[in-house]
């Protein structure tokens, strides 16, 4: 039986969406906030450091014993450097071209929010037709490789609009590797689309939980996708843009205040859309084996959510613990490794996985 | 000399036992720091910095003071060797000149009427030290310098004195006050 309607359709659709990316928005937030925070710990550890572990509000110590164990790990210390960053000087160089010098930073930032927008997070909560993604295209892989070559523009965007020598620099190198490592990535995904016979998302994922996940059907396709990946964030070992030892931050030298945190932060947002994406294109999204059924409770719901963050936080840490760990490519070993290793390797992988399909299907 | 390159196997091509040997080491230190708490701080120093400071090492090049000498005379002669060379030029010395105050040493010539140091133009490049012939100056291990203002980090002679200590050493000038001095009862032989 079911409750009266109390509002007409569409307006319960504006509503329940809205309310979805306030809830996929908000978490992003502040998982990039403390991503921050994994990030200097997990840095600090590496190199035999402590990290930060000094921020603490008035009156927390008082708090015995869980008190002093926050101000040691830095829970608070992503809000003291938000806080920072609102109360910074916004400096603009008076040599900049002002217009697009104010574009780059929302330009870098909206696309990594909006390939969330695509991504299953969860199966359905209360009732089967409440699914939990935000718009539930059918051409869900199409959309999202769209979009994220849109943040490339931001990047070269900035390199030009800053006006000076290290920040050009930046944006030429983004643009290179950005137009490389695309192609690889585009490519590496088709076979699993093959095999799954389907573009969206959410099928994708059911897909997944009946038979197995796609890191085992096709390793090749997520090693090259997990490193296409690398490069599209501009994380090391291809942080080939900001480099900060020779190009002094690539592309948002000349930023500051907000609008270095908007770049920033669309780095983290992108991190973590990239995880949303091998999450959900190769860790089976929020299935698990066994537990792969379309939730039929609110709690199950919530359970499908938890595992999908879950899986994303740990792609996370793969995303941190590398950059810690790798040093950088030079410029043309990044160059010849996306053209003249990924790609031939993509192809052949699609190639394959056709033949074994076709002969599978005779 | 040419260094001869050795050629690359194929698995080391792969750059896969690269990516293995770097998560060893990342983890063995992720794991030593995390775990049993080790860490740079805690194994030089046994703390953290502003609570325990960081123990210096020696021959640190930190501030340049002046130094007096075991009777407590002021060593410089004010002989500007050091204001020369300074390659920031944050050494200033005014000279006594004729009416200048005279030398709390015996037998020295001169003693600065001001000297001053502009730590904030300091480099702790150590030229100070090393060209002094009367080893007045020397760069100390104190590393934190702090002030609220620029007037503030313009060290003077008082202060460079009362920072910099004494120092032990050879007393040149008083060996050369003995000398004479013994010249004048040497006993002279017929």
């Amino acid at each position: 039986m079911r409750a009266p309607r109390l509002l007409p359709d569409l307006m319960e659709f504006i509503l329940v969406t809205l309310l979805k990316i306030v809830c996929v928005v908000v978490p992003v937030l502040t998982i990039v906030a403390y991503a921050v925070l994994v990030e200097r710990k997990v840095s600090a550890f590496i190199q035999d450091r402590v990290g930060p572990n000094r921020t603490v509000p008035p009156l927390v110590l008082k708090i015995p014993v869980v008190g002093p164990l926050l101000q040691r790990w830095g829970i608070f210390q992503p809000m003291a450097d938000g806080l920072k960053f609102i109360l910074k000087e916004d400096f603009t160089p008076g040599y900049v071209r002002k217009a697009y010098f104010w574009l780059a930073p929302a330009i870098t930032m909206v696309p990594a929010f909006l390939v969330l927008a695509v991504i299953p997070f969860g199966s359905t909560l209360g009732n089967p037709g409440n699914k939990m993604v935000i718009a539930d295209l059918n051409v869900g892989i199409l959309f999202t490789l769209g979009i994220v070559s849109l943040g490339v523009y931001g990047i070269v965007l900035a390199g030009y609009a800053s006006n000076s020598k290290y920040p050009f620099l930046g944006g030429i190198r983004s643009s290179a590797q950005m137009i490389s490592y695309e192609i690889a990535m585009g490519l590496s995904v088709i076979p699993v689309f093959l095999i799954s016979g389907d573009l969206n998302l959410g099928r994708l994922i059911e897909w997944q939980g009946q038979n197995v996940w796609m890191v085992v059907c096709c390793p090749v396709s997520f090693f090259i996708f997990l490193v296409a990946a690398f490069a599209e964030t501009n994380r090391l070992p291809f942080d080939m843009p900001e480099s900060e030892s020779e190009l002094v931050g690539g592309y948002h030298t000349e930023y500051s205040s907000m609008k270095f945190a908007l770049f920033f932060l669309g780095e983290y947002a992108n991190m973590v859309a990239s995880s949303a994406m091998m999450v959900t294109l190769f860790f089976g999204g929020w299935t698990l084996p066994g537990l792969t059924e379309p939730a039929s409770s609110v709690a199950g719901g919530l359970l499908h959510i938890a595992i999908f963050v879950a899986k994303l936080l740990v792609l996370m840490l793969v995303f941190i613990w590398v950059r810690w760990m790798l040093p950088r490519f030079r410029y043309d070993q990044l160059m010849d490794l996306g053209w003249r290793r990924f790609i031939p390797v993509a192809l052949a992988n699609i190639l394959a996985t056709a033949v074994v399909l076709w002969v599978n299907a005779k | 000399m040419i260094v001869k390159r050795e050629k690359l196997s194929f698995w080391e091509r792969l750059y896969f036992p690269a990516l293995l040997g770097g998560f060893k080491v990342t983890f063995r230190h992720f794991a030593n720091t995390l775990f049993r708490g080790r860490n740079t701080g805690k194994e030089l120093s046994g703390g953290y910095y502003p609570e325990t400071p960081w123990k210096v090492a020696d021959g640190y090049r930190g501030a340049p003071y002046l130094v007096r000498d075991q009777s407590g005379d002021t060593k410089c002669v004010s002989c500007q060797l050091c204001e020369f060379i300074c390659p920031p030029k944050a050494i200033r010395i005014v000279p006594p000149g004729p009416n200048g105050p005279v030398p709390d040493r015996p037998n020295a010539e001169k003693i600065p009427q001001e000297f001053e140091i502009n730590m904030l133009r300091c480099i702790f490049c150590g030229f100070c030290q090393e060209v002094c012939p009367e080893e007045a100056i020397f760069l100390k291990q104190d590393y934190s310098l702090t002030g609220l203002s620029r007037k503030e980090m313009i060290y003077d002679k008082e202060k460079l004195l009362a920072l910099g200590g004494t120092h032990a050493g050879v007393q040149k000038w008083k060996q050369k006050l003995e000398e004479a001095k013994e010249q004048e009862t040497f006993p002279v032989k017929d």
